[in-house]
């Protein structure tokens, strides 16, 4: 698809599929194979497992503060699927697919929300940077990113993900800014879930469309139905491929909705009505996706019971070697403050040590 | 050896690092084709293109968020805040980023960026231009802070600066950019971050200073010595880490200390050097460790500027007030 071609002003998403899974557009040629589309169907699946299995953690109090992905799971799985292994990606808070599909494990993931720091090393994946909390400072990241593969004269591609609530932030709009003038290959995919906790999208924007911002940086931005698998993956691999020719930065805005909550200790029935939740059911996208390879006869809904059971299965050996991890040392809080402990830090450690020592405590955990 | 001020030597310093490192950038606001608003970096973009050292759009939190994706691919930047007043629109990546990353990622990626930044008052500026917060970034866990007061400090440090594995931030006196020269090798040498200066060795008092005010200061203990005070005069380099034994060492010998900076006194440098005096030197004290500093204000615009930055005689006084305790 020829991204640059696209209006970001148009308010109509970018879409393949509609609610029922039926392709809308008349001329339409399928780009993904159909065992492609099973295996991304099935990707969302276990990210939806993964999800929900996380919240009853939580709830059972095995895990810390998380950050609900349902309902966001199709820009998520596409994200993670059209990047090649020497691409990047800078991510925010809420797009576990894509981590996922990096390379980062469910394990990681878990100790991270159980608040052990050791998670973020993410050994498995190359080329992810770490979750960063304060709203958008990782766009600015993903920027540099840029600058250093066209720096090292690589083909990669950079991509990252904002809220519609970090559109918001100076970040986003400097980073951007910078990566247009710069003319670096990085890929922004804007969340567009409609929230911010609990500030609405038309409260926090008077653009008719966030892929609008991407005309004033002098980029190509699109908004596409972000709970269409197919759509968003067809815009992704548009993106990409015009950031690897060297054409520079380009903005996706997917539409799509947070069906639960902010984090674990949101409650979103203080903002939203129950009516604008059900609108949203029909939308989701694993359903829509099923439907798609259903009416295809390329799937067959009855063996999803045991395909879940079995990621269950998977998900929970991770957590309980989450949970069964060593805890946090005492030598873990300094360790990686600087390349060598300078003599205030060092001092710092041995006087908490020594005072274990005199009173033969283990340290806290 | 070559006759050269502050800006020449960083400067110097810069195309050494440059040089001897291909993964070394350096941008910021108009550091590349005017070579920045002071000139440190002139010529630096002619020598090594564009791709190496380069203008940025002005936005000094874009500045050093880039920085630290950069980083992430292994280039070594360097970037310039225009003014230390305006790196507060960094300040949330220095803080939140800049000095977190290798601790977040558990040592996988490493952000070790050398933030130059011109600070401090004298050159009668407006508002914004002349102020001396150099405690706001040494109090942030994860960052190294250096202030230079000579040319060959400043070389010497900031080689050390770039060559090194964590990021710091390097403030630069304006007010002695030129006003002070000296004989400096035009080779390599670098000088390890973290280590005082004892500039002048004396028995009676601890004349402890940095950066801007050490100008201050070394007339002070000049004229201090003339009047029959020995002044041990310390210039403490690097503001985090701060080197603790050689100020315990000092004053343990004199048992009386003066520190003097420019920025605001409560909980400025000053109180965690006399902590340190306190930790290191308190059975050893014969009058009370004490700080003189900028006020708790704002720094003031160039008319009301001298009654901001103490001159020696104040110093002077202080000093002797000190010794005759």
């Amino acid at each position: 698809m020829d991204i640059a071609a696209y209006d970001p002003l148009n308010e109509t998403p970018y879409q393949i599929l509609d609610a029922q899974g039926k392709v809308i557009l008349d001329h339409w040629e399928q780009s993904l194979s159909d065992s492609e589309l099973i295996e991304a169907f099935k990707n969302m699946l276990f990210v939806r497992q993964f999800d929900t299995m996380a919240i009853s953690y939580q709830r059972q109090g095995r895990m810390y503060t998380y950050p609900p992905n349902l309902g966001q799971e199709a820009l998520s799985v596409a994200s993670g699927s059209v990047l090649q292994k020497t691409d990047w990606m800078v991510p925010s808070v809420r797009e576990m697919g894509a981590w996922y599909m990096k390379g980062v494990s469910l394990k990681e993931l878990f100790l991270y929300y159980r608040g052990h720091e050791i998670a973020q090393r993410f050994e498995q994946a190359n080329r992810i940077m770490p979750i960063t909390v304060p709203i958008a400072s990782q766009i600015p990241h993903a920027a540099g990113v840029g600058y250093g593969i066209k720096f090292h004269g690589e083909k990669a591609v950079v991509l990252t993900f904002i809220g519609d609530g970090g559109t918001s932030e100076g970040d986003f709009h400097e980073a951007l800014n910078f990566a247009a003038v710069w003319k670096v290959p990085l890929i922004t995919v804007i969340q567009n879930n409609h929230y911010a906790i609990s500030l609405p999208v038309h409260k926090q924007t008077a653009s008719k469309t966030l892929a609008a911002k991407s005309l004033s940086y002098g980029m190509p931005g699109i908004r596409v139905d972000g709970n269409d698998y197919i759509a968003m993956h067809e815009v992704l691999s548009g993106s990409i491929d015009y950031a690897r020719q060297g054409n520079g930065p380009v903005l996706i805005e997917a539409l799509t909705y947070r069906r639960g909550a902010h984090t674990t200790s949101d409650d979103p029935k203080k903002y939203r009505t129950q009516e604008e939740e059900q609108e949203w059911e029909p939308k989701d996208p694993v359903n829509r996706l099923r439907s798609f390879l259903v009416h295809k006869n390329i799937w067959n809904p009855d063996e999803e019971a045991e395909l879940i059971e079995g990621y269950r299965k998977e998900i929970d050996t991770q957590f309980l070697e989450a949970e069964q991890y060593p805890p946090h040392s005492l030598d873990d809080v300094f360790a990686y403050m600087f390349s060598e402990l300078p003599p205030e830090l060092e001092a710092q450690k041995q006087e908490y040590q020594d005072y274990l020592n005199a009173t033969a405590q283990e340290p806290q955990k | 050896m070559k006759n050269m001020t502050m800006v020449q030597a960083i400067n110097n310093a810069l195309e050494i690092v440059l040089t001897e490192n291909e993964k070394v950038v350096l941008y910021g606001e108009d550091v590349g084709v005017e070579g920045g608003v002071f000139r440190v970096s002139a010529g630096l973009q002619e020598k090594f293109g564009e791709k190496r050292v380069f203008d940025s759009p002005l936005a000094e939190s874009g500045i050093a968020g880039t920085a630290v994706g950069m980083a992430a691919t292994g280039l070594k930047p360097i970037i310039e805040m225009q003014f230390s007043g305006f790196s507060y629109h960094a300040f949330h990546q220095i803080i939140n980023q800049v000095s977190r990353i290798r601790n977040r990622s558990r040592g996988r990626h490493t952000a070790p960026i050398v933030i130059r930044m011109p600070y401090g008052g004298g050159i009668k500026a407006p508002e914004h231009h002349s102020e001396s917060m150099e405690v706001l970034y040494a109090a942030i866990p994860g960052l190294k802070v250096v202030i230079p007061s000579t040319p060959h400090d400043a070389k010497g440090l900031l080689i050390d600066a770039v060559r090194g594995e964590d990021p710091v931030v390097f403030m630069e006196p304006k007010r002695l950019y030129r006003s002070v020269k000296q004989e400096i090798q035009e080779e390599e040498y670098s000088i390890p971050i973290g280590k005082a200066s004892v500039v002048q060795e004396g028995s009676d008092i601890t004349l402890i200073s940095y950066g801007a005010s050490m100008k201050e200061a070394r007339k002070a203990s000049d004229t201090a010595q003339k009047k029959g005070i020995s002044v041990e005069l310390i210039d403490i380099r690097s503001i985090y880490p701060l080197d603790r034994s050689t100020i315990g060492e000092s004053v343990r010998k004199t048992g009386r200390v003066l520190v003097v900076h420019e920025g605001p006194e409560s909980y400025g440098p000053g109180a965690e050097v006399l902590t340190t005096v306190i930790d290191e030197a308190f059975l050893y004290l014969e009058a009370p460790p004490r700080r003189l500093s900028g006020f708790d204000t704002i720094a003031p615009y160039p008319q009301g500027e001298e009654w901001y930055i103490h001159t020696p005689e104040r110093i002077v006084y202080e000093l002797q007030r000190l010794v005759e305790y």
